[in-house]
Parts: structure tokens; sequence; C-alpha cells
């Protein structure tokens, strides 16, 4: 046993870290929300030529074939850096979506342009309110074409292509559910831009007109396939969160250091450090829950489905936990648009929907505790 | 990242499987499995009879005190292979309680102060757990001031002379042994006027009173000295260096991280799985789901933190003050979860007896265990304050009796 990332892969991590301290500041996200731009472009590129968006991808497509670990490692960086660029929609979600269902001829078209940074590509399931779940899907697939409407997307406005789930069959059944894959820029899609808690991660709805989709994976799988990619996608963005988490208990620590009130730092009254006291319990208890993700993740255990919905909850409840308090530590200023405490308050909301709701994963987790108890 | 068995852990598995399976006392697997914090008791046997046959079992074949050196009784093990041990080790592991103290902290603070000889007749019988040993830090008015107490140990030729009081000591009412926290000078800081000692309990003038707890058992003690002499080679360190003796103690508390925090949470899950609730099974219920995963993810990530620190370990790291977060969480879960599975049987719940309550009355018993285990060792708040003051960094708390000697300190009450 040896719960731990090697050196090599905390290497790894001390170099996305200091990539994205110089590329990826506080000033240059608030250009994003401010909305003066859907992305960061820029560091986009430059995350593809360091190698990161494709560091979980084979190298026969393009990436640098190094694995899950890696990518967990990179991902944790993203979320300290609250970085705002399509990074969870491309690759923990199309990417893996492709990498688990797609044929030969899908993954040579797309996934060496995600590697390179040249394609930008989501997952489209949901149809409003309500969490992943078969009966949830309603967009229809027939004769090749899909018809229907999707929202929110992540990423949805600046994606070149989303892996869209429909139904096929009549019932709501799972095995009603199939995958497709749809380049967005074809005719019969239409992208409207939606206002979100988090500008600096886009949201949108995709209407579907007659538009012309080739499936990915085999029909009537697309349920199951989505499912995994779902649990990998849970593992991949509690390592976010976790980034996230650490970031905000950094940010609340240092100003309680920092500020004097009454005479004193007030990281010296107790009420003040209990607080923070507990930020990184839940912290460090989101950051243990992923390590076993992670593990689970990479060796494709069969503990991943619990393994998915623990790091999941932990880590969702750590950087929600962590990001309001965060501010609670700042007083006044940390409710300004100036500081930046509310973009990861923002972030942490997002983030704790983007997959399905907290409520979705608790009950998952319990279905998937009392399978494995039966078994 | 690995959770897999090296070839050699792989072994060592097999071994302690099969000697566990050969030898552990099976007639008490049952009652042992099914017990929980607060209620780890045998109905027809004397538990601390069974315990030290266990332990004295193991030691003979080599399985006891795994991390400990072999010339003082252990097996030199890793951390890793302790760790292995303990699963394998199951419920019978339960049986090891009354020896946590000894060998998780006494056994190690002897080996870091005590003379050569004394290490060699004193370790390998505590290791066998033919000798028990108990830790004597707490007084009346200390508390969470552990520094502040007031036993004293006057030099009177080769001999130290000691009077006061102590309080909390577990297991002192069956130890053979203690290691004992005394003022030598009062009048300098609170700090630095101290010296650790290890004595013999039967010696003269040693009285032990044990205390009947909120939960109505006695696993804790008041111990008075009344003119106890202890030889001066029994002196554990320097004179009037006792607060880093006991640092070392307490530092060693941590190294005993593996052993697996109880949290209530499998008794709760099992116990959910099968009740029938109104409206169905309580599993079903999506209000007992949400709490059900809240708690296991706290259990798990526990769970998981602590094997991350093995891995340290085993890396040659030492333990640090972030392990403080397994009794942080643990306690207080404890005692919420025992709260929730006896709220889930509505007016049933307030039954306590083993006959006539649900699962043999052990959440009643856990409800009335948890406040102990919130304030032992450390309370949640002076938890909270480590946390926070070592590992983040953060400021101490005022202190206003710091630099002023021990005998000018004002002091009143306590319990």
């Amino acid at each position: 046993m040896n719960f731990d990332f090697s050196d090599d892969q905390k290497q790894l991590r001390d170099q996305a870290r200091k990539f994205l301290t110089e590329k990826c500041s506080p000033k240059a996200v608030r250009v994003v929300l401010d909305g003066k731009t859907p992305y960061d472009k820029e560091l986009w590129k430059g995350l593809a030529e360091m190698g990161f968006l494709g560091v979980a991808i084979p190298e026969d497509f393009g990436g640098a074939g190094a694995g899950h670990l890696e990518l967990c490692v990179i991902a944790e960086e993203m979320g300290r850096a609250n970085a705002p660029v399509p990074f969870s929609s491309t690759v923990y979600l199309a990417a893996e979506a492709l990498l688990i269902a797609g044929r030969d001829a899908q993954k040579k078209k797309w996934l060496p342009a995600i590697a390179s940074g040249e394609a930008i590509g989501t997952l489209a399931l949901f149809e409003g309110k309500g969490n992943p779940s078969p009966k949830n899907v309603k967009l229809a697939a027939a004769g090749g074409v899909l018809n229907g409407v999707k929202k929110p997307v992540a990423d949805g406005a600046i994606a070149d292509f989303a892996v869209v789930a429909a139904r096929t069959g009549s019932v709501g059944r799972d095995s009603d559910i199939s995958l497709f894959l749809v380049d967005l820029k074809a005719s019969g899609v239409e992208v409207k831009n939606l206002a979100n808690l988090d500008p600096t991660r886009g949201q949108a709805e995709i209407t579907f007109n007659n538009c012309k989709a080739e499936p990915l994976g085999a029909a009537g799988e697309g349920w199951s396939i989505l499912t995994q990619v779902l649990d990998r996608a849970a593992v991949l963005s509690a390592f976010e969160q976790v980034g996230g988490a650490d970031r905000a208990l950094e940010m609340g620590r240092d100003y309680a250091l920092d500020r004097i009130a009454f005479g004193r730092q007030i990281g010296s009254f107790q009420a003040v450090k209990h607080m923070l006291a507990d930020m990184y319990v839940s912290a460090t208890l989101a950051r243990s829950n992923s390590y076993y993700g992670a593990w689970a993740l990479s060796t494709n255990a069969s503990e991943l489905p619990e393994a998915a919905a623990a790091a999941r909850i932990s880590a969702t409840q750590a950087f929600q936990h962590c990001a309001k308090n965060n501010i609670q530590v700042h007083g006044g200023m940390g409710f300004t648009w100036e500081f930046d405490c509310h973009m990861y308050y923002r972030r942490a909301n997002a983030m704790a929907l983007g997959l399905g709701s907290l409520s979705y994963w608790e009950d998952q987790l319990i279905d998937r505790m009392r399978k494995k108890n039966a078994a | 990242m690995n959770f897999d068995d090296t070839p050699q852990e792989a072994e060592f598995r097999s071994q302690a499987r099969a000697w566990i399976a050969a030898n552990a006392p099976k007639q008490y697997e049952d009652e042992l499995r099914k017990s929980s914090l607060g209620r780890t008791q045998l109905k027809n046997a004397n538990i601390l009879e069974v315990a030290k046959a266990w332990q004295k079992k193991k030691a003979e074949a080599g399985w006891a005190c795994l991390h400990w050196p072999r010339d003082y009784g252990g097996r030199g093990s890793s951390p890793i292979e302790r760790v292995i041990w303990q699963q394998e080790e199951g419920p019978f592991g339960k049986l090891s309680g009354m020896f946590i103290i000894g060998h998780g902290m006494c056994g190690p603070t002897m080996m870091a102060f005590a003379r050569e000889e004394h290490k060699r007749n004193y370790l390998p019988p505590l290791a066998s757990g033919e000798k028990v040993w108990c830790q004597l830090f707490s007084e009346p008015a200390g508390g969470s001031d552990v520094a502040g107490l007031r036993t004293r140990a006057e030099k009177d030729g080769d001999e130290w002379v000691i009077n006061g009081q102590k309080i909390w000591t577990s297991g002192a009412h069956y130890s053979d042994y203690g290691i004992l926290l005394t003022r030598t000078d009062p009048n300098v800081a609170k700090h630095k006027g101290l010296t650790m000692f290890f004595l013999d309990m039967k010696s003269p003038g040693v009285e032990v009173r044990p205390i009947k707890q909120a939960n109505g058992a006695s696993d804790f003690n008041e111990v008075y000295f009344t003119n106890v002499r202890i030889p001066d080679h029994q002196r554990l360190g320097e004179v009037n260096d006792g607060w880093n003796v006991s640092l070392t103690t307490l530092m060693n508390e941590r190294m005993s991280i593996g052993a697996g925090v109880s949290t209530g949470f499998p008794e709760l899950f099992d116990y959910c799985a099968s009740l029938m609730l109104d409206d169905g099974p309580a599993i079903e219920d999506r209000a007992v789901r949400s709490k059900l995963a809240n708690w296991a993810v706290k259990a798990s990530g526990l769970r998981y933190t602590s094997m991350r620190a093995i891995s340290a370990l085993s890396k040659g790291e030492r333990p640090g003050p972030e392990n403080s977060i397994g009794k942080l969480v643990a306690g207080a879960m404890i005692q919420d979860v025992a709260t929730y599975a006896l709220d889930l049987q509505g007016a049933a719940g307030v039954v306590s007896g083993p006959e006539d309550a649900d699962v043999a009355g052990r959440f009643q018993a856990m409800l009335l265990r948890a406040p102990g285990t919130r304030v032992e060792g450390g309370t949640d708040e002076i938890m909270r304050n480590i946390i926070a003051e070592r590992v983040l960094g953060l400021p101490g708390d005022i202190r206003v009796d710091k630099d002023v000697p021990f005998n000018k300190i004002p002091t009143k009450g306590g319990n």
C-alpha cells in the first residue's frame, strides 16, 4: 500500500501550480468574470502547449498518455487557480465519453483536437430542472437526427462539439437512452448563452432542430456509458473542488493573520481559529476521499462507483464550506466585488450542481453501498 | 497510489490470517463484533482475563506490539504491517482496548527515557499484557491545562516523595505500573518545573478510587498519592524536563493512528438497512439516506486520512498535528449518530436495557459514552486549537500565566 501521489506526480503538480500562478492570476480570471471574453483563450492555448489538456489521452490519439492520476493532479491546480476555461466539460466529460465509448474514427477526429486545444467539447445531458435520470431525457433521436432542447449545457456556447443524451425508445427506461456526437457548428443547432452563478464558466441552452448526429457507443447503452462518464467526472471534479477549498482556506487564513481588530490579529480569536480549523477538517476529509476516488479511477477498480460518489459529496461540501466561511472571515471586505472571495463562492456553488446536485449523489452513494453490502 | 499489498505485505497478511484463524478466542467473536463504543463487555466471561490471555498468546508467537523492537517484546514491524494486522485481527482487536495506553504511550516513553535495564525488565511484560500500565497526567484543577498540575515530587536522598492527586486515569484500578508527571519546582513557569517518573501502582501510599461515569461504567479513576516513594532511577528524563518528556508521550499517541476510530457509522448503516419505519424501510427514506450519506463520507474520509498518514509514516515522515482530526470528527459524529438512531426509533428509543432495546441497546450505550469521547485526550476545542495553531499557523491563545512562576498563578475550582 502507498496512499499518496508519486514524486513524479508531485513534480507535475508543482509545474502546473507554477504555470497557473503565472498565467491565471485572479486579475486574469476577472477578465472573464466581467464578461469581456467567454473564456481565457491564451490560457487554454498554454494549457494545450503544456500537455495538460491531453494528459490522460493516449499517445495514439495525440495525448500525453500519462493517466488519470496525473489528470487528478492537474485538476486540483485548475481548481486552486479558479481557471476560467472549459476544462471540465472538455476533458472530464467529452474526452472521457469518447475514451469509454468512441469508435476509432471518432477518437481520431476529436481526441487529438482536444489535446491540442483546437476543439472544445461538452456533454449535453440536462433538460431543465432535475438530476441525471433516464426519465429526464426527452430530446428525441430518430432517423439520424435530433430534436429537442438541452439546458443548462456547460460551456455550450463555446463548444465545438457535444456528446448528447437522447431518447431512442418511447419509455423512460435505461435502455431507451443513447448517446450521439454532434458538431455544434452544423446546421440545425441553435445556441443561446444563459446567465449563471459562475460567469467564469458559461452555461448555454442548445436547441437541436432536425440536427444530424452520429451515434456514440451502441444504441441503448447510453445510460450505462453516461453513468461511467459521470463517475469519472465526479472524481476529477472532486480534485478541482479540493483545490478550490484549499485555496479558499488559505485566503481566509492569510487574511486572519493580516487583519488587526481590537488590537489583535483576528486569527488569534478562538471563534475565528475554530472556524478555520473546521475548514481545514472538511478540506482534509474531502482530499482523502478524493485520493481514494483517484485510486479507483486509475485502476478501474470495482469500487469506483462508491468511491466516486463519496469523493463527489465530500468535495462538494468542503468547497462550499470553505468558500462561504472564507467570506465570513473576511467580514465586509469579503462581500465586495473587489475581493476575490466571491469568485470561489460562485465556483463552489456552481460546481455543486454541474454533475447533479448533492442530494442526487447522496442517493447514489447509499444505493451503491447497499449493492456492495448485498454482494 | 496503490492499495494492493506488495508481495512481502501479502505474505505477512497470509501468515497473520492463518495464525489468527488458528488461535483467536472464537467463542467471543460474535459478541465482540456486536459491541460498540460504551459497550465492550462479555456476558459470561471477565473481559480483562480474556484480553490478557489473548495478548499473551500473541506475544508468545511474536504478534504483540508489532511496531516495538524485538528486544523489548515487539516485532519490529512497519506501520503498514500494523495496519494489516489490525485488519486481520478484526473484532478481536477490541480486546486490546485496555492495553492502548500502555502500548501506545507508556511503552514508547519508557523506550525514549528509561535506563536500558528498566527497558529490558519492564517492556516485555507490558507488551505481553502480563502487566498493565496507566498514565497519570490529568489533575482536578488541570483539565485541558495539563501543565497546571500540582502533584508534588520532593527529593529525599536517592528517592522522591510524591504527594497529590490525579484524576481521569483510565484503567488505574487494574494497572500494575504508571507513568507520572509531577511538579518539582513551583518557583518557575508552569511548564519548566515538571518531572516525569514511572512507578509501581502497588507502592505504599497509592490509593485508587474508581469514578462512576455518566454512563454508569467506571473506566476512570482518581488516584491519591500520600508520601509515595519513588527511587531516583525511575525518573524519566531530566529533573524539570518533564514537559518535554510528556510531549514525547503525546506525540506517540498520534503514532497510534490507524487503529481505526469508532464513528458509529457502520452500526447505523446496518441498522437502517433493516429498520422498518411507518412508510417502509428506513434506508429507502430520502431524509435518512441524506443523513447516512453525510456520515458515510466523514467515516470514509477519516479512514483514508489515516491511510495517508500511514503512508507518510512508512516513508519516514513523522505524524503531525493534522492527525488531531480523527478524534475531533469521530467524537462529535458518534454522538450525533447515536442521537439519530434513537430518533428513528421514536418513543421506543428511550428503552436502554440490552434485553428490551433495539439492537441490544447499543445506540443508547453509545449516546451515554460519547460525551466522554469528546473530552478525553483533549476536548474538541483543544483539538481545533491544535489544528489552527500548529497546522494553519494561527496565533496561540493569549496566556496570562505565561512566564509567571507557578506558585504566583491564581487558581480556583476545577472538577
